[in-house]
């Protein structure tokens, strides 16, 4: 079944190919530029700041060239000069350069002087010819239906099968009914059978299997009621819902953004930091909507209603929370902090740091805190009990050798258990006070 | 020998007959279980109809329904900053150098801060010109968090906004132009260039206003007296560590004299190096810091000490001493011979409030050629002249007071006429005044302006010639504050903020061209001073007349002699519970201020003080009279070393406005200070009842166990080997003596691998000042029980400073006496033998030892605990798991120390306990490294392990080996003396690695075989001048 919505994807990834190819090679003979190779230089240098058919730091670019040269009268070597020196033509008093330059709240642009004029030649023709709208919705009813049907056929199946039972149950009744007639007109007698202890009269007669049974099931609840008592307050799977739905999948996951980039302070602190606002606007600036993966959001996503426009929706709660005003492309001052609810509940009695564990030990952050770039909702995946941190303490190694904090200590410690490598329980990493103070 | 010396701790050990000591030797905790008070009376339970199945039910249902309830974990929001600060990470503490200066501390301090909220004092040592923090300042944290500060300005009482303030303060003063009179603005010493600069500023626009300066604890004669020398209102500064012989009358120069302790200098030459220690006289009336690290004391009167110092200027000028009294020629003959010997390496100080005698003292001292003596460089730390308040209220009250400003002082309650100001005030009609919290001065004003703590001000100071200090902010306003230097820039119609004033101040006046974020980051900064002659301008016919007047000095009767306690000082910080709390270093006493008197003077007045049977403390009531003002019901404290003819009262005691009940504590002994003299001439009168002191004198004994405290002299440390003043304790094995410490009942671990801490506790260099207790108290989020609690000896302070008391002058004649003792009572009992002396506290000696958690590496609290929560680390801590404790108090009943502490209550978030732990200002002071232990645990000392390892994760992610200096404990960093020492043994370039190695070290109660980790060294007395 799920043979057709790839098939689909790639027949529509081929049109999508086909789309971009066609006017790009329309586009060639009137603008002399490359649109691919305008996306590419496009994407690693005016995309942070500019859009092409919105305003953000910059303005809108689609169309740029021609827009200029309508309204403005400007032609594409005004454009060349200011692209590689705007500061330079506002300073010149150049009249349009000084207009542009306030109604972005004087924020300066980057100059370019390694654009070559092709360079930005190839630019202009990109800005010229906007990529067609992937027909990403057409996908996403197919494959509602496709799905649909699917679980129908199931239901049907089951439906036939209890049918069948029920009639055979009926049959049996019947069968035994007409036996009975049968015996009855015949004359012969049915016997009744003779009547016996009732099994669980037996059972309680029989002291010692009571005696015995007893304890077997006080037992048994005492080990279900010790497992129930010990998993109390360990919140292993702990997924709460959050404010703003963040999905660390799309972050860690889809775009491989290093954890430590939003988490800094875990590289120095004993808290991993939960990232200002500030941080997301590092990014979230230029990235004002989510566009999703080129194939659609998958039918999972669908059914979890995680659209492209849901996504969208959680950036522009972003934008409410940090006071960023998209129109003006500036921070309005009113901000209203995020009330993330707090996974990962360490007791206030134990004292871990994340910079021990990540900068000195190099641990992994998914030794602790699970596939995290795999995680849509975030959960907590280790159980943070004592037993576990203990457990990992006892088995891994310390990396002595790399760590010139570690030489005298290594050497003492290797003579004395007369061995290479050493666990973090033989360094002291079991005793009480390293974690309780 | 040294060791076999007889120490005491109260006055009630040396009478045989009292139960209570005995019984508190023998008992750990000095009660049992209370069970009384929560199930009220007898009578009560009898009446009450609950059955014992009833109260069944109710345990069990609560217990369900609690265990219920608990089963989900509550949901914790965790919300981040919206822009974070490029400063502040998460976690990792930043420090800011900036300086308190409030007109009666001064010291230049580290701030410790925590995701932007300063949490603890530490010491600057780029600045440490005047040592480091006292208790005080330690404390002055817990200050900024305090409840009752103001959060806004007021007017008659109700909310005013700032602008209303500003153009009420500006009419007034535009109006005083035409009226003739005059504005003044009232501070305590404020040696600011910035601030002068600012006053000067505001003159120019209203030059009918004028600065008064007023300390509410004077220095007047000291500093008249060096004007009078030197032409310049300032104090002279000392360097002790140059000198090697200190002869002070009656100056408590290791205390709170003339803005600051000397302790840093002084303890420079204590510590006996290469033989060498200085010798030190001191002359005084109270027992005080000073006088207990004295090697010879002498009680006296103030009038004998005027008459001591006259003689011994007519000494050194050459002429016979005429004193009728023989015993003070005696002694100052013999002072006048060593004090010429020792020549330029000697000094005298001198804290009389006479001018004749502080003349004469800088005569000395200018005579001696003292090397120790600055007069070059004076400080400015107190300025004011006690005179001129007096004649403000008199111009007050004849209306040429137009307006009052009333920055930070508080003389209502601080001048022995207050009632009088308060009447002036109303005559003035327009007073602001601004003040941190409400006080009996700032209830009075038409305005007041909430001012904002130090460490949310900028501020500058000359503490002395040629240095400047920085005051920075560590946290933006709290409230809607202002400092009261930004009022007056409003005033004036100065632009911009405070800090843009100093920095311009300090660009063309101070700088020379350096650069001003280095001494911001500094905290200080210093220029070159022109050197002037020891010329004095003073004729010596005008100094033999002050000889003369001084000389015939005399008391008619009792002599009161005011002082500051360690604890309170001046009496701003009153609000503050740590400071309430800490137990005075020489009295043990907390929560109050009291009547400190002799012996044999308690005995002819019939004032008792006796210990019952909880373990606390009762003294009787007393009436003082002086000079027609009286105070009522003053307790009487019965003080060791207290020269008989002289009581002493604490200042700063006895605020009502403004402060929290519990801390509303003590009589206000302003009252008594007339004419800004320290001594009064008073009748005391004894009263009915009895006074319920909080003193822990008598708590956490050592049950009689010897050996705590080693002392020897500096004769017998130079010329005897060290087996003989530092006798390691023999202990029985196989029925034959051997040393004790090569027995062990324990097999050893290897401690060699990695680190080993170890603190090590200098005898000689501690002066008691109980900065330390107050940086553990920071630290270790320690919390306050109360007056109530102390006294029945469940204070949680992990660190304490012992005071002990021996008998004798010479040890020669205490081992003697002792060689002849032969068991506790009876005719020759230890006990008993007490009783032949003379009177062993007319003139005790006093040593301070500071004890906390040793860390004995073959711990007994360890062996007894039933859950193991109290275990050993390979590093030499002795660990404590608070959550695994179950409360037992097995281990503290075990400790030889005693210096485990259990938590007799939730003593956070518990309206019982209303201190800074009991709202969400105060709680902001705590460390988020620590625990906030809860009710039912023990706790102790744990070596500061949340710095040891923070200091092994810092070499670690840097990947270098530990520096010495970098291991440090709380009480280690705030000792500027040098007196505790902390580091690991195993690094044998480390100072205490070395410090181990010392002749005078020793371990506590070393035949217990604990093997603590802490270790002591043999306090040497230098009696006789060597």
């Amino acid at each position: 079944m799920k043979v057709i919505p790839s098939r689909l994807s790639t027949i529509f990834s081929a049109l999508l190919f086909a789309l971009i190819i066609t006017p790009s090679l329309a586009q060639d003979a009137e603008a002399s530029g490359d649109p691919v190779a305008g996306k590419q230089l496009f994407n690693q240098n005016c995309a942070a700041c500019h859009a092409l058919n919105r305003k953000m730091t910059g303005p809108a670019l689609a169309n740029v060239e021609q827009r200029l040269y309508e309204d403005e009268g400007l032609d594409k070597e005004w454009l060349y000069t200011w692209i590689k020196n705007s500061a330079g033509m506002i300073s010149a008093g150049d009249d349009y350069a000084n207009r542009i330059y306030n109604e972005y709240n004087k924020a300066a642009m980057t100059a370019f002087p390694t654009l070559s004029n092709a360079d930005i030649d190839n630019i202009l023709a990109y800005t010229a010819a906007p990529p067609p709208a992937a027909p990403v919705a057409a996908t996403a009813i197919q494959a509602v239906a496709v799905s649909d049907g699917n679980s129908s056929t199931n239901d049907l199946v089951l439906a036939v099968l209890s049918f069948v039972l029920i009639v055979l149950i009926a049959m049996l009744y019947l069968v035994n009914k007409t036996l009975r007639q049968i015996a009855t007109a015949n004359g012969i007698e049915i016997q009744e059978r003779a009547k016996r202890t009732p099994i669980w009269k037996a059972f309680v007669q029989n002291q010692f299997l009571v005696f015995v049974s007893v304890i077997v099931l006080l037992l048994a609840s005492a080990y279900f009621a010790y497992a129930y008592m010990m998993q109390i307050g360990i919140d292993q799977g702990y997924a709460p819902v959050q404010p703003i739905h963040y999905s660390h999948k799309i972050h860690a996951g889809d775009n491989k953004i290093e954890c430590t980039y939003c988490h800094s302070s875990a590289r120095v602190s004993k808290h991993s930091g939960i990232p200002a606002l500030n941080v997301c606007m590092n990014c979230h600036k230029s990235i004002y909507e989510y566009k999703g993966n080129p194939e659609g959001p998958s039918a999972e996503d669908l059914a979890n209603g995680y659209t492209n426009e849901f996504y969208t929706a959680e950036i522009k709660k972003l934008y409410k929370a940090v006071g960023w005003d998209e129109e003006t492309q500036s921070y309005t001052g009113e901000s209203q902090p995020v009330e993330w609810v707090r996974i990962h509940n360490l007791p206030d009695f134990v004292y871990f740091n994340h910079a021990q564990h990540y900068s000195v030990a190099g641990v992994e952050c998914q030794t602790c805190h699970g596939p995290v770039e795999e995680m849509e909702i975030m959960y907590q995946h280790a159980p943070l009990t004592m037993g576990w941190c203990i457990n990992c303490h006892r088995e891994t190694n310390v990396q002595l050798t790399t760590n010139p904090y570690y030489e005298k200590i290594h050497e003492e410690l290797s003579q004395k258990y007369g061995v290479k490598e050493l666990t973090a329980a033989q360094m002291g990493g079991l005793e009480c006070g390293k974690c309780h103070y | 020998m040294a060791s076999h010396k007889n120490y005491w701790k109260s006055e009630a050990e040396l009478s045989e007959k009292d139960q209570v000591v005995a019984q508190l030797k023998q008992n750990e905790f000095a009660e049992t279980l209370p069970v009384n008070d929560f199930l009220e009376d007898e009578s009560t339970l009898k009446a009450s109809d609950t059955s014992r199945r009833d109260f069944l039910k109710y345990v069990g249902f609560s217990t369900a329904a609690v265990t219920l309830a608990a089963c989900e974990g509550p949901v914790r929001k965790s919300i981040p900053y919206v822009i974070q600060p490029d400063q502040i990470v998460p976690g990792i503490a930043n420090y800011y150098a900036t300086t308190i200066s409030d007109g009666y501390d001064f010291a230049s301090i580290l701030v410790k801060t925590r995701e932007g909220r300063p949490i603890k004092i530490e010491n600057n040592d780029r600045a440490s010109l005047f040592g480091g923090a006292n208790a005080r300042v330690q404390a002055s944290v817990l200050n900024l968090y305090d409840k009752y500060r103001l959060q806004g300005p007021l007017a008659a009482g109700s909310d005013v906004s700032w602008d209303a303030l500003d153009t009420a303060v500006i009419a007034r003063l535009n109006a005083l132009s035409a009226s003739g009179q005059k504005a003044v603005i009232l501070s305590g010493t404020n040696a600011s260039p910035s601030y002068k600069a600012l006053i000067a500023s505001l003159q120019e626009s209203y030059p009918a206003v004028e600065h008064l300066a007023y300390d509410a604890i004077s220095s007047s004669a000291a500093l008249d007296a060096f004007e009078q020398m030197y032409g310049e209102r300032a104090l002279a500064d000392y360097d002790f560590s140059k000198a090697d012989l200190i002869v002070s009358f009656d100056a408590d120069f290791l205390g709170d004299w003339q803005g600051g302790s000397y302790a840093k200098s002084y303890v420079a030459n204590r510590v006996p190096k290469q033989g060498q220690m200085s010798h030190h006289v001191q002359l005084e009336s109270n027992m005080t810091l000073t006088g207990a690290n004295a090697d010879k004391r002498l009680p006296m009167t103030s009038a004998e000490i005027k008459r001591a110092l006259a003689a011994l200027y007519r000494a050194l000028e050459g002429e016979s001493i005429t004193d009728s009294d023989t015993s003070i020629s005696g002694h100052v003959q013999a002072m006048a011979q060593k004090l010429v010997a020792a020549g330029s390496k000697s000094v005298v100080v001198c804290g009389l409030d006479d001018v004749n005698a502080q003349l004469l003292t800088l005569a000395i001292n200018n005579m001696l050629q003292s090397e120790a003596f600055d007069s070059n460089a004076p400080r400015y730390l107190r300025s004011a002249s006690h005179q001129s308040i007096q004649n403000l209220i008199a111009q007050m009250n004849k209306g040429e007071i137009g307006a009052l400003f009333i920055d930070k002082v508080n003389p209502v309650y601080s001048l022995p006429n207050g009632v009088e100001f308060a009447e002036a005030m109303q005559k003035v009609g327009f007073t602001v005044c601004s003040s941190f919290a409400l006080n009996e001065t700032a209830e009075l004003a038409s305005f007041v302006a909430a001012n904002s703590h130090y460490l949310e001000s900028w501020a500058d100071t000359t503490p002395k010639k040629g240095y400047y200090t920085i005051t920075q902010p560590t946290i933006r306003n709290l409230f809607d504050t202002r400092q009261f230097e930004e009022c007056l820039m409003k005033w004036s119609g100065i632009e911009g903020s405070y800090h843009d004033f100093i920095q311009e101040n300090w660009r063309t006046n101070v700088l020379q061209g350096a650069s001003w974020n280095k001494a911001v980051q500094d905290g200080l900064f210093q220029t070159e001073i022109s050197a002037r002659s020891r010329q004095t301008a003073i004729a010596s016919e005008f100094l033999a007349a002050a000889q003369r007047q001084l000389a015939s000095a005399s008391s008619a009767g009792l002599e009161l002699v005011l002082y500051a306690k360690t604890g309170m000082g001046d009496g701003q910080m009153a609000n503050n519970p740590w400071l309430q709390e800490f137990p005075d270093p020489i009295s043990r006493a907390s929560w109050d201020n009291y009547l400190t008197i002799s012996k044999a003077d308690a005995e002819s007045y019939g004032l008792q003080n006796e210990n019952v049977a909880n373990g606390g403390l009762d003294g009787s009531y007393v009436k003082l009279t002086v000079g027609g003002v009286t105070l009522d019901r003053v307790p009487v404290f019965i003080q060791p070393g207290q020269a008989k003819g002289t009581v002493g009262l604490a200042l700063g005691y006895g605020r009502k406005v403004g402060l929290q009940p519990e801390m509303q504590t003590g009589v206000n002994a302003y009252k008594l200070y007339l004419e800004s003299s320290k001594v009064q001439e008073v009748t005391i009168e004894k009263q009915s009842g009895m006074h319920e002191f909080a003193c822990v004198q008598l708590h956490k004994t050592l049950m009689g166990r010897g050996d705590i405290i080693k002392e020897t002299t500096l004769e017998d440390f130079i010329s005897k080997p060290a087996s003989e003043w530092n006798e390691v304790p023999v202990v029985s094995l196989d029925h034959q003596e051997v040393p004790a410490n090569t027995v062990d009942l324990w097999e050893s671990f290897d401690r060699s691998v990695g680190h080993h801490f170890n603190l090590s506790i200098d005898l000689n260099a501690c002066t008691g000042c109980g900065a330390c207790v107050i940086a553990c108290h920071a630290e270790n989020n320690v919390p306050v029980v109360g007056k109530k609690e102390i006294r029945v000896s469940r204070d949680m302070h992990w660190l304490r400073i012992d005071r002990y008391y021996s008998s004798e002058e010479s040890f020669a004649a205490d081992d003697e006496k002792k060689d002849n003792f032969n068991g506790l009572f009876g005719e020759n009992g230890s006990l008993g033998g007490f009783g032949t002396l003379e009177d062993p506290s007319a003139n005790p000696q006093v040593a301070f030892q500071p004890v906390m958690c040793q860390h004995c590496n073959h711990a007994p609290c360890e062996t007894v605990c039933p859950v193991a929560a109290t275990s050993h680390s390979r590093q030499g801590h002795n660990h404590m798991a608070y959550n695994r404790c179950i409360g037992t108090r097995y281990c503290a009943n075990n400790c030889p120390y005693k210096v485990r502490r259990f938590n007799w209550f939730r003593y956070n978030q518990n309206d019982e306990f209303d201190f800074h732990m009991n709202n969400d200002l105060g709680r902001m002071v705590l460390n988020p490294d620590v625990n906030v232990r809860s009710r039912g645990v023990m706790e102790k000392c744990s070596f500061c392990i949340q710095r040891t390892q923070k200091s092994i994760l810092d070499a670690k992610a840097e990947g270098r080996a530990v520096k010495d200096a970098e291991f440090q404990t709380a009480c280690s960093a705030a000792c500027d003396t040098g007196a505790l020492v902390f580091g690991d043994v195993n690094d044998k370039e480390s100072e205490v690695a070395k410090l181990k190695e010392s002749e005078r070290m020793y371990h506590l109660l070393e035949h217990v075989g604990t093997q603590p980790n802490v270790f002591y060294h043999v306090k040497v007395r230098n009696t006789e001048k060597a």
